[in-house]
């Protein structure tokens, strides 16, 4: 894509600055113990970037090795889009009973919560990318938050002899057999982020066993 | 905007107490507000000594040990598993940690904060409630655990449970008896007679309160001469009185007693002495509403004019009772108090309920309470079981009397179901007619039973041998009793047919030790207390007892002592069936206690493993008088 594309940045509404403005303090000193996490989850309607859309998000956050319920977000978004063969999954109807909000308004709301904390996501770079998907079509950039796949640091806890014979990605539902998390409310963005956010305590605290938790080695 | 996390957690805390009795909304919130921690093995929650946090915890997965560390051990206290909560007394009181909280296994763990849920602890009586039973329920759990350490929670939780109670506000009599200043002390004296009270208010025209007289004015002023009888109650009155206004506490009420030195507080409109009387408050209230004491509140029973308020007394007993299993006070003690308390609750009820009949008994009669009542075993309001007697009448008039009776008793028997005796199941009660007859219909009733035993006659009259007379006429009784007892000496069947039914009660222990537990009904997989062990042993008692003649001895215990007296040689046996009873018995008034109902159906899960083994210690007593039944009566020939 051209430089013509790139809007400029004055053109970005308020809430945007806001966003971007949290990123301008470069590197702030923080640690494990004071750092915010969300662990956040999108069901779609399916896995195409460019053709399918986000049904609802759901996000939770996470502070000092606890998940705080009072810091949620759990939005539906109304979609031309729509596929009958992914509602079985998801369980979200096109004129279902669940209030709907527009997809901007959805974003605004989800940018203004997760502000500048640690993403956390399953597959983080699906979730990842159809979430910028959706912010672009809206006219604003790109998520800037680090994010951290449990998949990915599900796979740093096996032991090396593992890899070998371990499939390559770890879907939700295997994560969850082997770190023994109970699947109810799989297939709600609520509850696989929860699930995510019990699965990502779990892995942090057999990555650091007995070791203070350091948040560098996390990001790495 | 909706929550899905806070949805499940509430779906998950509506199980345990004290969520369940939330409202959804109320629940939603508190849901809405929670932090759900990750606790690795080993990790801990909270460490003992540590201040404690504003939050209190239920485990959603995994388990939690909370530890006390002396010197340089770790005692393992209690194990929390799902649904247990822990930390919410420390919460309450707002000390250091007298426990570490340790995670036995990985868990998840709601931590639940105080600023939401402390709230609901006062707007919520049962809320309130529940928290007060955590106090006592964890005093319960030191008598299995005899370690020092647990003795210090133990006093400080009691501590506690009371202040909360002593910041309630208190009740205060209304209507006090009053009189004017220019009454004479004579009229007074009537008054206070009549109405029982031991004080009397001096009131103005416009009814402020402007002097008291009370029993120590009449000693100290009238009888010793000073004053005569004739006297004006303003001469002899202690003025001015002391004055509250009606939105006091337990605590600032006794501290008003105390430091006034006075007996009693008058409650006026607004709380000074210029405005109208409305009320009055004695230190005998005061004593009444800690409810520990039995001889206040045995004198309250008697005074209590209305049934309602028989019911109060009763809740009061039920207090005392946790108060005394705490201090484990000897279980004949404490039989003997509470079935004296009890009596005269009964005796109120009875007195009340001939004040409402329109005339005086026609004829002399006498009130029977029997079974657990009329054994004086009975410390938990289970079923009431009762009958009347009364004096034989000529034919042509003994249906008009039985009627007055029946209707007497429909009273009574409503006012003991208002305390909180549940009416019999069986219609075991005076109400009903075949349990409201002449002495001579008693009589040839009980003559019935023992020379045809059925098995509906043995059930009976195994539950009217152990009556008692708690009003009326025991002249009548005495004789009844004779009679029951030369028919019995002349009918060793009659015995025999009893000695089968106690030996075909349901045994408690199934083949390689196991607890045996109900099939089937309302109290599926329950352990009964009371049918596979305790009536054993009291139908064994009584027919052992029956068998010696041995008159008017009732209580299970005693029964047993008496034998022991009688049959050295099997003395050790009885000694053993009189522990095990006294065991029994606690244990089914703790469990009672604990669940709020007769603690007759015992939850197995909810029992430590030294519960169950002191349960079955006590069914060895069991066996063995079961086999001095068999051998004594030859019941083999008749099973």
């Amino acid at each position: 894509m051209g430089f013509w594309f790139k809007k400029n940045k004055e053109e970005y509404p308020d809430f945007w600055k806001e966003y971007e403005k949290l990123f301008d303090r470069k590197s702030k000193k923080s640690t494990f113990k004071d750092v915010r996490f969300v662990a956040f989850d999108t069901e779609t309607t399916g896995f195409d970037y460019d053709n399918d859309r986000i049904l609802s998000i759901g996000a939770v956050g996470i502070k000092n090795k606890s998940i705080q319920v009072s810091d949620q977000i759990e939005v539906y978004l109304e979609q031309e889009i729509f596929k009958e063969s992914t509602v079985e999954i998801h369980g979200i109807r096109k004129h279902g009973s669940l209030l709907k909000l527009s997809e901007k308004e959805a974003l605004r709301l989800f940018i203004a919560y997760i502000e500048d904390a640690i993403l956390i996501a399953h597959h983080a770079n699906f979730d990842k990318k159809m979430v910028n998907k959706a912010l672009q079509r809206n006219g604003l950039g790109v998520l800037k938050n680090k994010i951290l796949d449990t998949a990915v640091l599900f796979k740093k806890t096996k032991h090396l002899v593992y890899h070998t014979n371990s499939p390559v990605h770890y879907s939700l539902d295997e994560l969850c057999n082997d770190l023994k998390i109970s699947k109810s409310d799989r297939h709600t963005a609520s509850g696989d982020a929860y699930i995510t956010a019990i699965a990502f305590l779990k892995i942090v605290s057999k990555l650091f066993r007995n070791k203070k938790i350091e948040l560098k080695s996390l990001l790495r | 905007m909706k929550n899905t996390i806070a949805e499940r957690i509430q779906d998950f805390l509506k199980e345990f107490p004290p969520f369940d009795i939330l409202k959804k909304e109320e629940l939603l919130a508190i849901s809405g507000q929670i932090r759900v921690l990750y606790v690795e093995k080993g990790e801990h929650v909270f460490k003992q000594d540590t201040l404690c946090h504003d939050e209190f915890y239920i485990v959603r997965e995994g388990a939690v040990g909370l530890y006390r560390n002396t010197s340089n051990e770790e005692d393992l206290v209690d194990i929390c598993d799902a649904g247990d909560l822990f930390g919410l007394r420390i919460m309450i009181i707002k000390k250091k940690y007298r426990m570490s909280a340790k995670a036995d296994e990985e868990s998840i763990v709601y931590a639940i904060p105080g600023q939401v849920f402390e709230p609901l602890i006062e707007q919520n009586i049962k809320v309130n409630k529940f928290v007060l039973s955590t106090f006592a329920s964890h005093a319960r759990h030191y008598y299995t655990e005899t370690e020092k350490g647990n003795r210090i929670d133990n006093t400080i939780s009691i501590e506690v449970a009371k202040d909360l109670s002593e910041l309630r506000s208190i009740t205060y009599r209304k209507k006090p008896l009053t009189c004017l200043s220019d009454d004479s002390v004579e009229v007074i004296a009537k008054k206070m007679t009549a109405r029982n009270t031991s004080y009397a208010v001096v009131v103005n025209e416009d009814k402020y309160p402007v002097g008291i007289i009370t029993d120590i004015d009449l000693r100290a002023k009238v009888l010793t001469g000073t004053y005569a009888i004739g006297s004006l109650a303003s001469e002899i009155m202690t003025s001015p009185v002391i004055t509250y206004a009606k939105k006091l506490t337990v605590a600032e009420a006794q501290i008003a007693l105390i430091k006034h030195d006075v007996n009693h507080l008058c409650i006026t409109k607004d709380g000074t002495r210029n405005s109208k009387l409305i009320g009055i408050l004695s230190e005998h209230d005061l004593l009444v509403s800690f409810g520990n004491n039995p001889s206040v509140l045995i004198k309250e029973a008697k005074r209590v004019k209305k049934t309602q308020k028989l019911r109060y007394i009763r809740t009061q007993v039920k207090k005392l009772l946790k108060t005394y299993l705490d201090q484990d006070i000897p279980t004949p003690h404490l039989l003997h108090i509470i079935s004296e308390i009890n009596e005269a609750l009964i005796i109120r009820v009875i007195e009340l309920a001939l004040d409402e009949m329109k005339t005086a008994p026609p004829v002399k009669f006498s009130f029977l309470v029997l079974g657990s009542q009329g054994r004086g075993e009975q410390l938990l309001l289970t079923d009431q079981d009762n009958a009347i007697v009364f004096e034989d009448v000529d034919d042509k008039d003994y249906k008009t009397t039985q009627n007055y009776f029946l209707e007497l008793a429909y009273k009574i028997t409503k006012g003991l179901h208002t305390i909180g005796f549940e009416y019999c199941p069986a219609e075991m009660m005076a109400s009903n007619p075949r349990w409201c007859m002449s002495v001579s219909n008693w009589e040839s009733q009980f003559k019935d039973w023992m020379i045809k035993p059925t098995e509906e006659g043995t059930l009976l009259s195994s539950i009217f041998f152990d009556f008692q007379c708690v009003f009326g006429d025991t002249v009548m009784v005495d004789k009844l009793s004779k009679v029951v007892f030369d028919g019995v000496n002349k009918s060793n069947r009659f015995l025999g047919m009893l000695g089968v039914s106690a030996l075909q009660k349901p045994s408690p222990l199934g083949f390689f030790n196991r607890f045996l537990v109900e099939q089937n009904g309302e109290h599926k997989d329950s352990f009964d207390i009371k049918s596979r062990a305790m009536m054993v042993l009291i139908d064994a008692a009584r027919i052992l007892t029956l068998h010696h003649n041995v008159k008017s001895i009732n209580n299970t215990l005693k029964r047993y002592e008496k034998l022991a007296e009688l049959e050295p040689n099997n003395a050790a046996i009885f000694e053993s069936c009189a522990k095990a009873f006294r065991v029994l018995i606690k244990f089914r008034t703790r469990q009672g206690l604990l669940h709020n109902d007769s603690g007759r159906f015992i939850d197995l899960n909810t029992l430590t493993k030294e519960d169950k083994l002191r349960l079955k210690r006590c069914f060895r007593p069991i066996r063995d008088i079961q086999e001095i039944l068999r051998v004594r009566f030859q019941l083999k020939s008749l099973m």
